[in-house]
């Protein structure tokens, strides 16, 4: 019995290449996404961009103008509960640093409606710079998970120290800033 | 006297009906006219929960990953279906009302990514996968197809004694069953 068979024809080595190349491709936009994605709040000691807030009253603060002062970043949104816990301490201490011009305040909106925020600043008598977060920039520069959330960055721009969740007390923040003022 | 007196009294009685006559047209003109302002009001219905839905569920809050906001419980979600029926009261589409969020809290809001930068890999890639994978299923079954055996005109030897043996074999099976 005599069987003849045509030569095997498969795919040629460029196709294989070129499929596996865009697998990876794909698998590698996949593992960046979810690295990003599970990468978790800046670490401490990390370098911070800068960022500007335009705040609710059309000023633009640039965190570039701010080099050498230690900058507290508060994220926060009229919907949020925990967020009315600290508001009054937050406003307090502020009211303690703001004179010695070593510590700046900045209150950033998270995910909020404008008119809401504003009614939030108003009711809790917040004196420093408050904005709403455009197009989620800064939080997702701080990959912020909810809020409030608090970032301290010292005097070289680098994260310092950070709260998740409302402060308790006035102290807990003094306790939080102090030691980066003198640092 | 007495004449004069009933002529100025009928004149008087035919201005006050006059009067009273031009009064009632303008107060029935004016009661028509809120009635109808009203009823046009009234027409210009609010959007109904269904229309406010409808743009809803094209955006997603950041604060609850994953959850279309027409169904999303939170009161952050509350209050963006809250501007959306603001919107459009206001008379805003619901391009005008998308790009609002979008200005406001970014692109991930948005159901479907926009078609811009690295976004087209979205569009782009899946497609172009499923034309390759159908090309390459299409070449290798030609491959197959041209690879399958081809019968020899050569006739079997009935003398090849590898098959008589064979057979032989398969004759000793049979008998034995």
């Amino acid at each position: 019995m005599e069987n003849q068979t045509t030569p095997k024809k498969g795919l040629s080595r460029g196709t294989i290449i070129l499929v596996f190349g865009i697998l990876l491709g794909f698998l590698a936009i996949l593992g960046w996404g979810l690295r990003n994605a599970q990468a978790g709040p800046v670490q401490i000691g990390q370098k911070v961009p800068t960022f500007d807030l335009t705040t609710f009253d059309g000023d633009v603060v640039s965190t570039a103008d701010l080099q050498g002062k230690v900058i507290v970043v508060n994220f926060w949104a009229s919907w949020c509960k925990p967020c009315e816990q600290e508001a009054a301490d937050l406003e307090s201490a502020w009211q303690i640093y703001k004179d010695s011009d070593d510590v700046y305040f900045f209150g950033v909106a998270y995910v909020d409606i404008e008119p809401k925020s504003r009614e939030y600043v108003k009711k809790f008598n917040i004196t420093y710079p408050n904005g709403p977060d455009l197009r989620t920039k800064i939080s997702t520069m701080f990959r912020v998970r909810g809020v409030p959330e608090t970032y301290i960055i010292d005097r070289q721009g680098k994260l310092a120290d950070f709260k998740i969740g409302p402060y308790s007390s006035l102290g807990e923040i003094q306790a939080m800033i102090d030691p980066i003022i003198s640092q | 006297m007495g004449k004069r007196n009933r002529m100025v009294y009928k004149k008087l009685n035919r201005k006050i009906v006059i009067n009273f006559t031009n009064s009632s047209i303008i107060f029935v003109l004016l009661f028509t006219f809120f009635s109808v302002s009203q009823v046009n009001a009234q027409s210009a219905n609010p959007p109904t929960d269904d229309e406010v839905n409808a743009i809803a569920k094209e955006l997603y809050c950041p604060v609850c990953e994953n959850t279309p906001l027409d169904v999303c419980p939170t009161q952050a979600c509350a209050q963006w279906r809250d501007v959306i029926r603001d919107k459009l009261i206001e008379g805003w589409n619901e391009e005008q009302i998308k790009e609002y969020f979008v200005n406001q809290y970014g692109d991930r809001v948005l159901a479907e990514p926009p078609r811009r930068g690295l976004n087209w890999l979205v569009y782009v890639l899946p497609p172009m996968v499923f034309i390759g994978g159908l090309f390459l299923v299409y070449k290798n079954l030609r491959t197959v197809k041209a690879s399958k055996p081809i019968k020899s005109d050569s006739h079997l030897d009935e003398d090849d004694p590898y098959l008589k043996e064979i057979e032989e074999a398969l004759r000793i099976i049979e008998n034995k069953e």
